[in-house]
């Protein structure tokens, strides 16, 4: 019985895997890693907040099999994303590169994390300087 | 005090934020295309209904033109199809079908029924060339210079408003030029 529900679980898994991709050959496991790292980090352009891997979108399916030809054909990382950008703009890169109107993006973490860093510094320091006093007044005395 | 209103400050600044991603998020799913000011890109396609005839980019140059981009399985392509017959029929720009993702019986069979208005129609059966054009999705209509420059795309079915604000006044700039060569 065990033995039965284990395959019927895998056979499911590898149904459920195989249903949201077309049957691809590679030509090394190197190259089934890139066309998965490359898929992950570019966006289908028609469920916008969906990977190439994960889309089921016609348009996502022409693009996977476009991939793996340009893989197939040598072309480097590098290239094939220039590729998509000349198309669709940057927009299909869910890394896009550090410049000024990315800026705010790539920055924002950093400086929330700082901000965050200087309320708690803050809040740290003045609860310090605070005398002690008992528990019920020191609520008001915080805001 | 300051610390009492911070709280109220960053709430506002917060529903400002919402309220800005809200009103824009209609024009959001529209992405810019880094085509426009490029020459069109190559590809070499048959003709829905003549797969004996294979047209190239260079064989549309010489006249501006718009290039839709509509299938049969696209139910916003029967929206626009009336605007897009009118336009063709006016006689102010040539009207090029770019027939996406489609089996040809099924797109002839939608010509049958709506009317055909394209000076011709190409056949994208792989949707490779669209790939090229930077084609998401269906209806989509690029409006192509008489040197083969793109000059305007747009997302989506086809406006009256953007015929008029968009499309018929990019084209001015051009017509002198091909009045000078009529005889």
């Amino acid at each position: 019985m065990r033995v039965f529900l284990t395959l019927l679980l895998g056979g499911w898994l590898l149904a459920t895997t195989a249903a949201a991709n077309e049957p691809l050959e590679f030509a090394s496991a190197d190259e089934e890693a890139r066309f998965q790292q490359l898929t992950q980090e570019l966006r289908c352009l028609v469920c916008q907040n969906q990977n190439l891997a994960d889309s089921d979108a016609p348009l996502a399916h022409d693009l996977r099999v476009e991939i793996h030809d340009m893989l197939q054909a040598g072309r480097s990382n590098a290239e094939i994303k220039t590729f998509l950008v000349e198309r669709y703009g940057e927009f299909v890169l869910y890394r896009p590169p550090v410049k000024g109107n990315t800026l705010a993006l790539w920055l924002m973490p950093l400086i929330l994390l700082l901000g965050g860093a200087a309320v708690v510094a803050v809040a740290v320091r003045r609860r310090a300087s605070l005398p002690d006093e008992p528990a019920g007044t020191d609520e008001e005395l915080n805001n | 005090m300051i610390s009492r209103l911070l709280p109220l400050a960053l709430f506002i600044l917060l529903g400002v934020l919402l309220a800005v991603g809200l009103t824009r998020s209609d024009k959001k799913s529209e992405l810019p295309s880094p085509l426009i000011g490029k020459p069109m890109p190559e590809f070499s396609l048959p003709l829905l209904g003549r797969p004996d005839l294979e047209f190239t980019h260079r064989d549309l140059i010489g006249e501006p033109f718009l290039l839709n981009v509509w299938a049969s399985w696209c139910v916003s392509c029967r929206v626009e199809h009336p605007l897009i017959t009118q336009l063709a029929e006016s006689g102010r720009l040539r009207v090029i079908g770019l027939n996406y993702r489609d089996a040809p019986e099924d797109a002839l069979a939608w010509l049958d029924q709506f009317g055909n208005p394209y000076e011709l129609i190409l056949a994208d059966f792989s949707g490779r060339t669209a790939i090229d054009f930077g084609v998401y999705a269906a209806p989509e209509s690029f409006l192509v210079s008489a040197n083969g420059e793109i000059l305007y795309k747009q997302i989506g079915v086809l406006t009256p408003e953007a015929i008029e604000n968009e499309i018929l006044p990019r084209l001015e700039p051009a017509a002198p030029s091909l009045a000078d060569q009529r005889p």
